[in-house]
């Protein structure tokens, strides 16, 4: 086993890891030993440490040419290379290392390569880590086919959420004749519950313009923009920061590094409208309009901003890119599944015990993500659903819980792969309520241009309000899911064809919930207040006077021993008494 | 979008018969539709900056830049009035801004929502009578690692409880 | 600033290279403060500004500070990272001012890891 921490790889473990391939190859010991790349086991100045298995042998500071000497001696003759030998100090309550804890030992980083190592604002930390060497490959060494050609053979999918191969995009933007073409980047992060993007534009600003510089050579295009919305202040801060030391090290602007290739950058700022995150509408907002966005065709690549061939691709596929290009595309297709290459950077939030932004490999287990690395639920609750993709995604259950995360396998949940927002819920999330905070979302959002968006999702959103109000009607059920099939199927854009998915979903895996708001008036997460009786279930009702001690306004009497009551004159309806019932007692 | 034609603007406060904007302010907007008039698509950086000089887009100031940028009014209305982060009404003193993403909404958010209508007794988009406070919800701001969230001014609060949010919001004078 | 060839650029490569292991850089220790949205907003300039007080008055010259951006673990900000020559990096979580101080002395200075306040101990997986 290699270690491939960042402290590792620095000391050149994948160089070691590659002689080690090389080496076994030759002496045909690949069937019988098998090298692993491992997490850091926390020796960093020793690095790069490779662990032998079954023996349980520590080597520190190997070097690639180190690899045929010990591959003689360990593996051939069994003997222990003494010179490299390391014996791990004896643990005695230590600090965990990184590769004990499971919010760290199952991701991966690599388009969030610098997390937590790089200052953002300073250039030369960025470069110090390998930073515009791949622009510099991509300048000298490489012609714009050869650059689509292995951004093809990467696989690399487009983060955003639709996941269109980014190097056909390219391709098709290069075989476009035009004089002028743009490069733009997709900053407009409005799917609630995500924030990878954001992220990557506070860490890294660099690695989004490395592969905009990539992506420009690629398709022939000397301007960009980098379209962020207005509620991200700090990424604004650091991309213009990133920009202006770029250009004033000739890194952007004319004649970047002295290669001929001319490059300039600008950020423009959203104004705030989710609708801006389609490329039409983005484009339309750049261009100083009202965003809304047009059919298709014309795609973009033929006719974008300002009616010239543009490529626009989200902030975490540019950062993909330099590793790409520097590493090969083989690099890229060695982990993730068969149509979905690579890792993907998911933002966990929700009830979740770790909250936060994680890199893992495509083809992981949903189960995996959530109570691994989010280390299970908070507080002593149940999982009850995922929401994937935000308003145009959905929401998955606990019985598809060991689905693989990859594009393909996530959209048959009918929920989506989205920008890569995962908000996981516990029992006491309802979700008719749900879907009906999902619908005053897009229908606040729907730009209005087209009808089916416009009045069909108002009118869904009408139905859910009165089922959540305790004034559904049979048949409700039925209507949701056949006016949901026809906004869908008659919507413009990705906005209105993708909004009904979160009542689709939710009515696929939680019926019985819209059935006991409908039919029984009754919200089983004690969520719609209309719903809720505020009485004491007294089987339920342990006595144990939490309701009493927590309700703000004295409503609740009780005694030790005895059932609670609520006081219903004096009852604000405020819920604290729900929250703080730990056996779902209150009705 | 919210649409702010007079239907559904909510009940403002009367706006002063002047609207608040001084000819420096108008001198300043000048200086910015001069910088940008001339390069396409700069009408939205046009009305942010121009909003930052005055607090809000009253109907004079949006037909002054339109004059300057030699656009007929119907685009600069409709352009301020598509997008969230324009204001045609004054805001307050402190902005409270409430986050009704998905992770604070499933922290609860609008009960914070509630909490502040109630004490405040403002709605949402509105301001309070002496013009110290107006309340605001807002797409999700990506502090979701801190649901539920509560900005006030420029400062951001994270994991806010409905029963302690006046604490914080008392704060600012 | 002058524009960089792609000599240069390499040259940059090699230089803050040695500097990020701080084997040449004539440090000792590096601290890192993550200050991303949801640091800043959990109260990272607080802790920024005990470690710089703390480093005033101890008066070394040998220890870096710096920030990054989010360090990934946002329910638990606000983080730092404490980095000693030749040893494995130390995360530290959900840190106050005063925690701060209290690692500065006993790990920055004295050597030794505050094991009540740590996560963890190494680097991330990259590959």
């Amino acid at each position: 086993m290699i270690c491939a921490g960042t402290g590792c790889v620095a000391n050149g473990s994948l160089k070691v890891k590659d002689a080690f391939d090389k080496e076994l190859v030759a002496r045909n010991l690949q069937n019988e030993i098998k090298v692993v790349l491992t997490g850091c086991n926390g020796f960093c100045a020793k690095g790069p440490v490779i662990v032998v298995y079954p023996e349980d042998i520590f080597y520190q500071q190997v070097r690639p040419e180190d690899v045929s000497h010990l591959v003689e001696e360990h593996f051939i003759k069994g003997r222990p290379v003494q010179k490299f030998l390391y014996t791990p100090p004896a643990k005695k309550d230590a600090i965990p290392v990184m590769n004990e804890i499971p919010f760290f030992k199952h991701q991966v980083l690599r388009a969030l390569r610098n997390r937590s190592l790089i200052d953002a604002e300073k250039i030369e930390e960025y470069i110090a880590r390998d930073g515009y060497m791949a622009a510099v490959k991509a300048l000298t060494e490489m012609t714009p086919e050869q650059i689509v050609a292995e951004m093809k053979r990467s696989g690399l999918r487009g983060r955003g959420g639709a996941g269109f191969l980014t190097g056909l995009k390219w391709e098709l933007c290069l075989k476009v004749k035009g004089d002028i073409k743009y490069i733009l980047c997709n900053g407009d992060e409005g799917d609630p519950g995500a924030f990878m993007d954001r992220s990557v534009m506070e860490a890294d600003p660099h690695s989004v313009l490395e592969g905009m510089i990539i992506a420009a050579k690629a398709i022939d295009a000397h301007y960009g923009y980098i379209y962020v919305r207005a509620e991200y202040p700090l990424a604004v801060h650091r991309l213009q920061l990133a920009i202006d030391q770029a250009k004033e090290r000739g890194l952007l602007g004319k004649d970047i590094l002295g290669t001929g290739f001319d490059l300039d950058i600008e950020i423009y700022q959203g104004a705030g409208a989710f609708v801006c995150g389609e490329e039409t509408a983005l484009m339309a907002s750049i261009e100083g309009l009202r965003g809304m966005p047009r059919p298709k065709p014309p795609f973009p690549v033929y006719k974008g901003l300002f009616q010239r061939p543009s490529v626009l691709n989200n902030v975490e596929t540019f950062a993909n890119v330099p590793p790409i290009i520097l590493h090969g595309a083989d690099w890229h297709a060695s982990l993730g599944t068969e149509k979905s290459k690579g890792t993907k950077v998911f933002a966990l939030s929700g009830a979740l015990n770790n909250i936060g932004l994680v890199e893992v490999p495509m083809g992981i287990p949903l189960k995996t993500i959530i109570y691994d690395i989010g280390g299970g639920i908070k507080g002593n609750r149940k999982f009850k659903a995922v929401q994937m993709g935000g308003p145009s995604g959905g929401c998955i259950p606990e019985s598809l819980i060991d689905t693989p995360v990859d594009y393909e396998n996530i959209t048959k949940t009918g929920a989506i792969m989205g920008s890569g927002g995962m908000v996981v819920m516990d029992e006491t999330t309802c979700m008719p309520a749900m879907a009906k905070f999902f619908l005053e979302f897009t229908e606040d959002e729907s730009c209005g241009k087209c009808v089916p968006c416009r009045i069909g999702n108002k009118t869904l959103l009408t139905i859910l309000e009165r089922i959540t109000n305790g004034e559904g009607r049979e048949g409700d059920i039925d209507l949701l899911l056949q006016l949901s099939q026809q906004v869908k199927d008659a919507s413009l854009c990705g906005l209105g064809q993708t909004s009904p998915n979160p009542i689709l979903t939710t009515i696929k895996y939680f019926r019985d919930e819209y059935e006991a708001h409908i039919h029984e008036k009754r919200c089983p997460a004690r969520v719609c207040t209309p719903l809720v009786k505020f009485k004491v279930n007294e089987e339920k009702c342990k006595k144990c006077g939490l309701c009493y001690k927590n309700c703000p306004v004295g409503a609740i009497t009780w005694e030790k021993g005895k059932v609670a009551s609520i006081d219903l004159e004096k009852c604000t309806k405020c819920k604290t008494c729900i929250k703080n019932c730990r056996f779902w007692a209150i009705d | 979008m919210s649409c702010a034609s007079p239907c559904t603007t909510p009940k403002q406060v009367a706006i002063p018969a002047d609207d608040g904007i001084t000819p420096e302010m108008y001198r300043k907007i000048d200086v910015i539709v001069a910088a940008h008039k001339d390069k396409p698509g700069s009408l939205i950086p046009v009305l942010q900056k121009s909003q930052e000089v005055c607090g809000y887009l009253p109907h004079s100031v949006q037909r002054h830049i339109a004059k300057g940028m030699k656009i007929s009014p119907s685009v600069v209305f409709g352009v301020a009035t598509f997008y969230s982060f324009f204001t045609l009404v004054p805001r307050g003193k402190h902005v409270i801004r409430v986050c009704l993403g998905t992770a604070c909404y499933v922290k609860r958010s609008e009960e914070i929502i509630d909490k502040l209508k109630g004490e405040l007794g403002i709605k949402v988009g509105e301001i309070t009578q002496d013009g110290k406070y107006s309340l605001e919800a807002v797409r999700c701001l990506g502090a979701c690692g801190l649901a539920p969230v509560v900005v006030v001014g420029q400062d951001t609060y994270g994991d806010v409880a409905a029963t302690k949010v006046m604490e914080i919001v008392k704060k600012y004078e | 600033m002058a524009k960089l060839t792609i000599a240069d650029l390499k040259k940059i490569k090699e230089e803050y290279h040695a500097n990020q292991q701080l084997r040449e850089g004539g440090f000792t220790a590096k601290i890192t403060v993550h200050m991303g949205t949801c640091g800043i907003a959990a109260g990272a300039r607080g802790i920024m500004d005990a470690i710089l007080d703390e480093l005033n008055k101890s008066g070394r010259k040998d220890v870096a500070i710096t920030t990054s951006g989010c360090a990934g673990l946002c329910s638990k900000e606000p983080m730092l990272t404490i980095e000693r020559t030749g040893e494995a990096p130390v995360k530290y979580i959900a840190l106050t001012p005063d925690k701060a101080r209290k690692i500065f002395t006993e790990h920055v200075m004295g050597g030794n890891a505050v094991k009540e306040y740590a996560l963890v101990v190494g680097h991330e997986t990259t590959y």
